[in-house]
């Protein structure tokens, strides 16, 4: 019964947490809830026995959100002052709706049946051919490969739509916004010392995840934020939106998939199936490309469309 | 398997505040913000329900893991194209409101084109 006296604040604290952040008055205080509420999030998600889940709720959850919220925030203040709520009656009607909703929910998932419908026992089954130690990564990767396609595609497409943002006249510029560089600056320190670190750390959650907590997307996220950040000290300017280079680096985690995938009516059963005996291997082509991929594009949703003015 | 019921219930409570912050507030970016606290709610129902799929010696369904980490990467990108859409309608109208009749733009930005 000691786990009660773990779960039970964590549980009070993401409640409140998240109910702080609609209560907040200003902008910056509901985003400090919204990175508390995240935080909090993934710690439930370590109490709900789901280390990868946890390391994506924490590094994209709730920091990459929240630095793109906040530096939005920033640049918008200043500005029209904050819009009148709506009327009393429409607040009235979405709450009676919001707390239907919950309420629904929670009975939901008490009314699960005890012992609850699981496919652990032939995931565990189908994942032995593949090499592969941690099931969530045999589950993205083998089983539900699919998913994965189309959700690496669903990336290449967010910048796409991102980039399209842009000024006509700003097209094939850096993406983001000119940063002054601060060169005896905090920023501008860190951005030298992390990244060495960082970049490690990166690969390796990255290249861990095949059989312990981790992945692509995890990792990809931790070398974004390692390639963002001398951007924003103002030490370095992104390529340009129309380098081929950085273009490649976007699209190669769903193009190496795709070709992996159709290889798989010559070679295996069928699409997105793997020969025997090859499936560890291709399985790690494909995560290295996914790695790469996972970090250009959300380095290059953080950083925005192009507005920069000055030289190319 | 009653150790869960504390998660299963903030999930679905912010389930609800998400849907709330979604529906009664008229700032658009105090909307993307519910719409994350949404995210995580969902995301957790998934998590409580996966947690109760523990079986064959896992300590939980790995399925509805996956689903979780796709669905937290897509949700960073809607985010993403959600901010700068609003950083754009900041741009082009001085306000950042769904709401019919805009305020006049105390402080425009520069014109886009």
């Amino acid at each position: 019964m000691t786990a009660w006296l773990l779960d039970l604040p964590l549980a009070l604290g993401l409640f409140g947490a998240g109910a702080a952040t609609l209560a907040a008055r200003s902008l910056f205080g509901a985003v400090l809830g919204f990175i508390s509420t995240g935080l909090i999030a993934a710690l439930v998600w370590v109490r709900l026995e789901a280390p990868d889940v946890a390391l994506t709720e924490a590094v994209i959850g709730a920091a990459a959100t929240s630095v793109i919220i906040l530096y939005v925030a920033s640049r918008i203040s200043g500005g029209a002052s904050a819009p009148a709520p709506p009327p009393i009656a429409q607040r009235l009607l979405a709450a009676t709706f919001s707390v239907l909703l919950a309420a629904l929910l929670a009975h939901a998932l008490q009314a699960l049946p005890d012992p609850a419908p699981s496919l652990a026992a032939p995931i565990l089954k189908t994942m032995a051919p593949s090499g592969l130690g941690n099931p969530v990564t045999a589950v993205l990767m083998v089983q539900r490969a699919l998913d994965t396609l189309l959700e690496s595609a669903v990336l290449v497409f967010a910048v796409f739509a991102i980039w399209s943002m842009a000024p006509e006249r700003r097209w094939g510029r850096a993406p983001g916004p000119a940063f002054i560089a601060e060169p005896q600056g905090p920023l501008a320190f860190l951005a030298k010392v992390l990244p060495p670190i960082g970049m490690v750390i990166g690969i390796y959650i990255a290249w861990v995840g095949a059989d312990a907590p981790g992945g692509k997307f995890q990792g990809g996220a931790v070398l974004a934020a390692m390639w963002v950040l001398p951007w924003i000290a103002g030490l370095t300017a992104p390529p340009s939106i129309s380098d081929m280079r950085l273009r490649l680096a976007i699209a190669a985690g769903p193009l190496v998939f795709l070709i992996v995938g159709l290889a798989g009516f010559a070679w295996a059963e069928g699409f997105l199936a793997y020969p025997p005996g090859f499936a560890k291997p291709l399985i790690l082509l494909i995560e290295t490309a996914m790695t790469l991929s996972v970090a250009a594009a959300l380095a290059c949703m953080i950083a925005g469309p192009p507005e920069r003015r000055a030289q190319p | 398997m009653n150790a869960i019921t504390p998660f299963a219930l903030a999930a679905a409570g912010l389930v609800g505040l998400g849907l709330y912050g979604m529906l009664a507030q008229s700032s658009v970016l105090r909307k993307v913000i519910a719409f994350n606290l949404l995210g995580i709610g969902v995301f957790l129902v998934f998590g409580v329900a996966a947690r109760r799929g523990a079986a064959a010696g896992l300590p939980a369904d790995p399925v509805p893991q996956a689903m979780v980490i796709t669905g937290l990467v897509v949700a960073f990108a809607a985010t993403a194209l959600a901010l700068v859409l609003t950083l754009r309608l900041h741009q082009t109208i001085g306000a950042v409101t769904l709401a019919e009749d805009p305020a006049p733009p105390a402080n425009p930005g520069t014109p886009p084109e």
